[in-house]
């Protein structure tokens, strides 16, 4: 099915596809068929049907592509209108996915969005494969990294060369209130996900001692009767856990948190930061999501048409204090964990428990893990060191925790197998023994 | 255990809905923008987007002013549009479509040509918060640039032309008092401290506190101490880079190990805060011209609070004040027992609004001179500006019709134009392109047939632009045919990333909060770059 066409419809893109410029990329061609070709056969992954996503999903099919698919796994809340467009207060509850592909099907005669009330590690890299360019447009770094991981496991190579009919480029986008980023992601070739994981510092937590004892602002009131007083007081029930969209429990939270601060003086617990404490709310606006989703968009019509060279390869955009962007190229790490086809050394003493290593993996930059789980290469013979799930196997190797590098028989050289949330595929490691 | 009752502060609907911006503008800012009454000329796909980012926030109320149908090109680039309407009014439909999004706003649709309005009907525009226009021809535009210069009405001027974007805001004065700086130097007074927190910090003794104390001083104490330390080694704080990791050093000095080994948290947080924490207390440049403006105005019935408030405060930093600001009244976190960190957080309040009741007098006495005032400025108000008063910020505009007479400042275009990278060659591709649809009723490479031509024409209306200005002909020709390939093409990403920002700036001057841009400002999705110039 070709999109309609009432003569001039496309005239706009079809004069930057169909006239030479001195901006081009060096492939270029003029022609018409290169509409022909976006609105046939490119087929483009979306990534999230949020602020972003919305805005993605109209900017793509405005700008001429027609098999878009969009995956998320979330459903419409009212929070969600003051931005995301396609939605409105009847489709509270119902998967975003589904609403925005029906809205823009309906409104863009001749565009197919395909929606997947999904997460993304339902799918394989079959499904993966069969896409030209995915775009992001999520809230979640294990997700990006995950999707990341995923397209650098398609890349074939041969005798070390990239193939590169295998890459398939990525085209990022995050925003957080007047700020913003938009990036390419050639795997492989750029600068990728994790490449770049610095600039995504692990989330800072309050120490406990701090909630616990020495209250000073607001925010520590709030974490207190979250963390330590609700698990106590059970006020809806044993094992009921916080909902924090469930508006009586952010209000025992506030009132609980409120009495707190009162004890020791702290004003500025209200309503609104009990509940941002609580959900961790990123605040959102209209704007910054069409302008980084536009940003977006225009790269993957460069990458598709080649009618413009694309960025190169990361801009951060912000509006607080006049309108500033910056663009640069984001250098690829060398040894970077997921895109450098470098072994990576896991540096150890041999005195170091195992869940030493578990908490390297999760708490260093570079690595930032969630919840690792290890094997080790012995003998040709794979032993499992530790393994989250299933609970059965997960109790009978947690002793390993508290046992050291040399009480596990490992030894300088070994492979070392890590699976976690943030890669689809294992991460192997070669103990390096230290000192 | 207490039984969970009914919420007593249970968000009303309209809060729930608009909680992930009232976060960043908050109840005011909302109020301010659902106040406002915003009128679109021309639902173009970059008019439409600026207003879809305004209905979905919840503006007030929006016009259309359209005379053009729906044709098959709008539904190639406009979201807010469909296949049914091709051939009815656009801006009836463009209206229907924007208003689906969001049932708190109200909206009208003019079905009239700009020129006519401009003609007919002098005062159509003063019911306008502010003005958007978009596709106008610069006669057109000079026009109606100049009615809403006269009227103070501000317009914004949005633009999306092949890979290249364009906005222009035209406002006499804009002033913000809210300007919420990313990075704030904390306001701690340690070079010249007020008599409470003097008198507090000199009660307190590093020495004689016990283990646990000690590690739990905030580090703005460690700081005042080591200062009187300083201070009478060396008569003044410490100034530059090199006297500063001295003042470290002697941070380090007095911190104690702790009995688990480790070093001391807050004298950590001390050594890492001396370069913040010592810069000497003294008013920002920007701030300073603010005050001297305000004292030299002569206050009228028509002054706005904003300039009686600044006209207060420069009162009170040459009175009470003593050549500062008035005390901010936050501090940053700090690792510390709770009940010093309170009572220190406390003075530093108290100071505060103590400042800020000072500025409140002045502004009372200020007024009383004036006689009855319509707009009241009310204690809030003084305390919010007191606030900010370190971040306050003027923006004086200058109108398109000014700059197009060419009076912007021609050094700088040359020198501009000489840097290979500067996006200011767009600028002069756009007006270029403007006299060029003057001259011959349509824009360059608008018809197929006519690209070769239109590059050669093109080329003389830049130089002749170039001339008038002072300049020869700089401009290289790859710039004149990428302009003749567009031929005024719409496409639909430049439009939503420019509605995007256009309609930011929109509210931020509606809620006169955050800083617009001064006054032009150019998008090149070519290499995903902007930049932002005065002109």
């Amino acid at each position: 099915m070709t999109a309609v066409d009432w003569g001039e419809r496309w005239s706009e893109v079809r004069k930057l596809l169909e006239r030479p410029g001195p901006f081009t990329h060096p492939d270029f061609e003029p022609s018409p068929d290169t509409l022909k070709m976006l609105q046939e056969n490119i087929k483009v992954l979306v990534i999230g049907a949020g602020g972003l996503g919305c805005e993605l999903l109209k900017d793509l099919a405005l700008m001429g592509f027609t098999d878009l698919h969009v995956i998320d796994m979330d459903t419409i809340d009212l929070s969600n209108l003051n931005r995301q467009f396609l939605f409105r207060k009847k489709d509270i509850g119902r998967p975003k996915a589904d609403v925005a592909a029906e809205f823009i099907n309906q409104r863009i005669q001749g565009c197919r969005v395909t929606p997947y009330y999904n997460k993304i590690q339902d799918f394989d890299d079959d499904f993966y494969r069969g896409f030209h360019l995915v775009v992001c447009g999520l809230d979640s770094i294990v997700a990006r990294r995950w999707i990341n991981g995923m397209l650098l496991s398609l890349l074939c190579y041969e005798d070390g060369m990239l193939d590169q009919s295998s890459v398939i480029p990525i085209i990022d986008g995050g925003t957080e209130g007047f700020k913003g980023n938009a990036r390419v992601i050639l795997p492989g070739l750029t600068s990728c996900i994790e490449c770049t994981l610095d600039l995504f510092p692990p989330q800072v937590n309050f120490p406990l001692c701090t909630i616990a004892h020495t209250p000073r602002l607001p925010e520590h009131c709030i974490e207190y009767v979250r963390i330590l007083l609700w698990p106590k007081e059970n006020p809806f029930g044993e094992d009921v856990a916080i909902d924090g969209d469930d508006p009586q429990h952010i209000n025992w939270i506030y009132e609980k948190a409120q009495k707190r601060g009162a004890e020791y003086g702290i004003s500025g617990v209200t309503y609104r930061l009990t509940q941002g404490v609580v959900k961790r709310i990123i605040p959102a606006v209209a704007s910054t999501n069409a302008v980084i989703a536009a940003a977006c968009a225009s790269e993957v019509f460069k990458l598709a048409t080649s009618a413009c060279t694309p960025m190169n390869n990361y801009c951060v955009f912000n509006d607080i204090d006049g309108i500033y962007t910056y663009t640069y190229e984001h250098e690829k790490k060398e040894e970077c964990m997921a895109c450098s086809q470098v072994p990576q050394n896991l540096e150890v003493r041999l005195t170091d428990k195992l869940k030493d290593i578990i908490t390297m993996l999760t708490e260093s930059f570079k690595f930032q893990m969630k919840s690792p789980g290890l094997q080790a290469m012995v003998d040709g013979r794979t032993k499992s060191l530790y393994l989250h799930s299933p609970a059965s196997i997960e109790e009978k190797l947690r002793p390993n925790l508290k046992k050291t590098i040399e009480e596990l028989g490992l030894a300088d050289g070994m492979e070392i197998a890590v699976a976690d949330v943030t890669s689809p595929t294992t991460i192997l490691f070669k103990l390096k023994i230290i000192e | 255990m207490e039984k969970p009752g009914t919420p007593s502060s249970e968000q009303s609907d309209k809060a729930k809905k608009y909680d992930r911006q009232l976060r960043l503008w908050g109840d005011h800012g909302q109020a301010s923008l659902e106040c406002a009454n915003i009128c679109l000329i021309n639902a173009s796909a970059t008019g439409t987007e600026t207003l879809k980012s305004l209905v979905l926030p919840g503006v007030g109320a929006i016009t259309i002013v359209d005379d053009a149908k729906v044709t098959p090109k709008d539904i190639g680039n406009n979201f807010f549009v469909d296949g049914e309407s091709i051939g009815r009014p656009r801006g009836e439909v463009a209206l229907h479509l924007l208003l689906e999004l969001n049932p708190d706003v109200r909206g009208t649709f003019v079905d009239q040509a700009v020129d006519e309005i401009l003609d007919n009907q002098p005062d159509f525009f003063s019911p306008f918060t502010c003005v958007i226009a978009t596709c106008l021809p610069e006669s057109t535009l000079l026009s109606l640039s100049k009615v809403l210069w006269d009227a103070n009405i501000p317009l914004l001027v949005v633009r999306s032309y092949g890979m290249i974007g364009y906005i222009r805001v035209q406002i006499e004065e804009h002033t913000v008092i809210e300007s919420h700086p990313d990075n704030e130097m904390p306001d701690l007074r340690l070079d010249r401290p007020f008599p409470a927190l003097q008198k507090y910090m000199d009660s307190l003794d590093l020495e004689t506190m016990d283990s646990k104390e000690h590690s739990h001083v905030p580090y703005v104490v460690i700081l005042y101490k080591t200062l009187q330390q300083w201070n009478q080694r060396y008569g003044a704080p410490p100034k530059n880079y090199r006297e500063k990791k001295d003042f470290i050093q002697l941070v380090k000095e007095g911190m104690r190990e702790k009995e688990s080994g480790e070093a001391e948290e807050n004298f950590e947080e001390a050594m890492k805060a001396v370069n913040t924490s010592l810069m000497p207390t003294r008013i920002p440049s920007g701030v300073e011209s603010i005050l001297n403006e305000a004292a030299s105005n002569t206050l009228t019935p028509s002054t706005r609070p904003f300039w009686i408030m600044a006209k207060a405060l420069h009162e009170f930093v040459t009175s009470e004040g003593r050549g500062a600001l008035p005390v901010r009244g936050t501090i940053p976190d700090m690792t510390a027992d709770s009940e010093k960190y309170i009572k220190i957080q406390n003075l530093y309040r108290e100071q505060a609004a103590q400042d800020a009741d000072w500025v409140l007098r002045r502004v009372l006495e200020l007024s009383q001179q004036l006689g009855p005032r319509k707009v009241m400025i009310t204690e809030s108000d003084v305390k919010a500006f007191c606030k900010n008063a370190h971040a306050l910020r003027v923006l004086k505009g200058k109108s398109i019709a000014e700059e197009y007479k060419g009076s912007i400042n021609l050094g700088d275009i040359g020198a501009h134009l000489e840097n290979p990278e500067s996006e200011l060659v767009w600028y002069v591709m756009l007006r270029a392109v403007d006299q060029f649809h003057s001259e011959f009723r349509a824009y360059p490479g608008y018809f197929q047939d006519q690209v070769e031509t239109d590059i050669v024409r093109l080329k003389v209306c830049v130089n002749r632009l170039l001339a008038d200005w002072g300049c020869g002909p700089i401009i290289k020709d790859d710039f004149i045919h990428e302009m003749c390939r567009y031929g005024a093409a719409e496409v639909h990403s430049i439009a939503a990333y420019i509605g995007g920002c256009a309609a930011h700036e929109a509210i931020k001057i509606i809620t006169a909060q955050y800083v617009p841009i001064h006054n032009t400002h150019i998008y090149n999705a070519i290499t995903a770059t902007s930049a932002t110039f005065t002109l």
